[in-house]
């Protein structure tokens, strides 16, 4: 069989690997460089500034667990801001009545999401598109309520939410307490990007995607659907508590009502901004979800949302593939104009 | 035009009494038959015959009103639809079913999944036991490629791909999932004749290089009838021959099958 077009130099088997090789160095390379920004943020920024990029932090982490079930694995979460919360509460109530240090509260709240999102994946199993998104949209619809939930209340404080106390710096760092908070911040979105990117890359990812693209051909090929989607919403659950319980830390407060359906739907507006089935793109649409409402308030008090619609409009207008799907064109058009100039 | 003779002659697979209804059309009718290792056998019949429907109820995506299917010592039908791949079936589909968005070699390489044992937590960590594993499929999916001619399209995404590349990437996909039995569903179908030539040669060395037993669904005659030791013949969900190539092509229903459904 002839392959008229492909066959001319057969050896592009090997230029392939020596183009993914430098990929991966460039890949690197620009991790390398975004990290060392990021390491410049709280030294250069005012105490609020680096509060505000702690969030984006924040948000970055739950935006690539959303990503990692939305975009890769084709499920509709309307609900994370649900395991958001969860993550906030558990991480405020073990400080706050059992005096546990800030950092046990991560790995606590990682083990309990995981098991909370794939107990909730597991029955979701049976609900297809519409109508998981309407099951994940009532979970975000109960929560808040649930954190008020009077039986509770001994628990969650109620309506007033939780207050717990700031994150101490370790002795001989010289580092404020809003510093030393964005750098484990940093520390633990490190940690979640790796290990997305790894599950993502591996035997794993590929189970994942290949659910989304054909469920049919996977099943044929061996890949368990129950086990990997319930599996896959537990992971990005744990994503998003991890997010909830550092939001908590940050703001020292938590409280029913900033986990509300309002908070799921910035989440999705996040990953659509950032690009969806991306990983990079959660940092973008962090940004995104962070900053524009603000900037928006600023622009006008009386029509903020207005002005945040329109923007999100003209986001999607601009790069319909999200910021990295921009990124990718780009790239594209230089390497293809390097191409035909040499 | 037998290159060998069956190595094997006991049964791979055993159909028995296998029934399917859809509503009120009964698209298999009480079908029994059986492959031997290391066999190649040809499913023939009109359109609508039943034939991809017994591949469903081997895949485990249709179940049989009644019946039973053995396959190297496993009752099928009690077999979870994930489970199928492990026991050694791999198969293609009749309208292609690839995962669109991945590349050639992600779509081989998820053909491996059913041989590995990495899951979240080693690959979550990347440990060496995972990237071992990945190494080792990685190895077996570049030959597989090169093997099926698609070394130069590796890296591009199978939707950029023409049709007949298209089909050498599921077949590929299906082998690196190292199948006893192959289940190929109109793999001709859409290909020109040089192309059809060549996945003669695929078919015939599957057997001599991977002694693997195949099941071929094909319309086109002139590939079934030299490539297969065995044929059987469905029409409206029944079997209506079973037997050597030579003796199917001149059984009576058959010739009276194919004719009917011409006019
Ligand atoms: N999912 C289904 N629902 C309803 N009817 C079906 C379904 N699948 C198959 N059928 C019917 O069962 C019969 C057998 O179909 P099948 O696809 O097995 O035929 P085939 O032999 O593969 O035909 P072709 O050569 O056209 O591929 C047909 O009448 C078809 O319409
Ligand atoms: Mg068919």
């Amino acid at each position: 069989m002839t392959m008229t077009g492909y066959t001319e130099s057969l050896t592009p088997a090997a230029a392939a690997r020596r183009n993914f090789g430098k990929g991966r160095v460039a890949r690197i390379g620009c991790v390398l460089a975004v990290v060392a920004l990021a390491c410049l943020v709280p030294f250069i920024g005012t105490s609020y500034q680096t509060l505000q990029m702690t969030f984006v932090l924040i948000y970055a982490i739950a935006l690539l667990g959303l990503n990692i079930l939305v975009g890769y694995n084709g499920q509709l979460s309307l609900g994370h801001g649900a395991f958001f919360g969860l993550g906030a509460y558990i991480a405020a109530i073990m400080m706050h009545h059992f005096g546990l240090p800030y950092w046990s509260t991560i790995p606590v709240v990682a083990v309990l999401c995981l098991i909370g999102g794939f107990l909730f994946g597991l029955p979701a199993l049976r609900l297809e598109g519409h109508y998981l998104a309407l099951a994940t949209f009532s979970l975000a619809l109960a929560m808040p309520q649930i954190l008020k939930y009077p039986a509770f209340a001994q628990w969650t404080g109620g309506f007033m939410g939780l207050v717990i106390s700031p994150v101490p710096v370790p002795a001989g760092v010289p580092l404020s307490s809003d510093q030393w908070l964005y750098f484990f911040c940093l520390a633990l979105t490190l940690v979640m990007f790796l290990i997305g990117w790894n599950l993502m890359r591996g035997r794993t990812g590929q189970a994942i995607i290949a659910i989304r693209d054909q469920p049919t051909a996977a099943v044929s090929m061996g890949i368990n659907l129950a086990y990997y989607k319930s599996m896959t919403f537990g992971v990005s659950a744990m994503y998003a508590g991890v997010a909830g319980a550092l939001s908590a830390l940050t703001a020292q407060f938590v409280s029913p009502d900033s986990f509300d359906f309002f908070l799921s739907i910035s989440l999705l507006v996040g990953i659509v901004v950032g690009g969806i089935a991306t990983v990079s793109g959660a940092i973008f649409g962090a940004v995104f979800i962070q900053f524009i409402p603000n900037i928006a308030e600023h622009i006008s008090k009386s029509a903020s949302w207005a002005v945040y619609g329109v923007a999100l409009i003209g986001f999607m207008y601009l790069m319909p593939q999200g910021v990295v799907g921009l990124i990718r064109r780009l790239r594209g058009v230089i390497s293809g104009a390097k191409r035909s100039a040499a | 035009m037998m290159l060998t003779v069956p190595p094997n002659e006991q049964p791979l697979l055993v159909f028995n009494d296998i029934s399917v209804r859809f509503g009120g059309i009964v698209a298999l009718d009480s079908v029994s038959f059986e492959v031997g290792a290391g066999q190649i056998c040809g499913l023939i019949g009109p359109n609508g015959a039943g034939k991809t429907t017994l591949f469903n109820c081997l895949s485990r995506i249709y179940r049989p009103s009644g019946g039973s299917i053995r396959f190297d010592g496993h009752e099928i039908l009690d077999l979870a639809p994930f489970r199928i791949a492990a026991v050694g079936i791999g198969r293609t589909f009749q309208n292609l079913a690839l995962f669109a968005t991945m590349s050639v070699r992600d779509n081989v390489l998820a053909g491996t999944h059913c041989r590995g044992r990495s899951g979240f937590l080693t690959d979550a960590l990347s440990l060496p036991m995972a990237r071992r594993e990945r190494r080792r499929f990685e190895e077996s999916a570049d030959e597989l490629i090169s093997f099926l001619d698609l070394d130069a399209v590796r890296q591009l995404p199978v939707s950029q791909l023409p049709f007949g590349t298209r089909k050498r990437v599921e077949l590929a996909r299906a082998l690196a999932s190292q199948p006893k039995l192959l289940l190929l569903d109109e793999p001709a179908g859409g290909l020109n004749h040089e192309e059809v030539d060549h996945l003669r040669s695929i078919i015939f060395s599957l057997r001599e290089r991977f002694r693997m037993t195949v099941l071929l669904v094909e319309h086109h005659m002139n590939l079934v009838m030299r490539v297969s030791d065995k044929v059987v013949a469905l029409d409206f969900g029944r079997k209506i021959a079973d037997g050597a190539p030579a003796d199917v092509r001149i059984n009576p229903d058959v010739i009276r099958a194919y004719l009917g459904a011409e006019q």
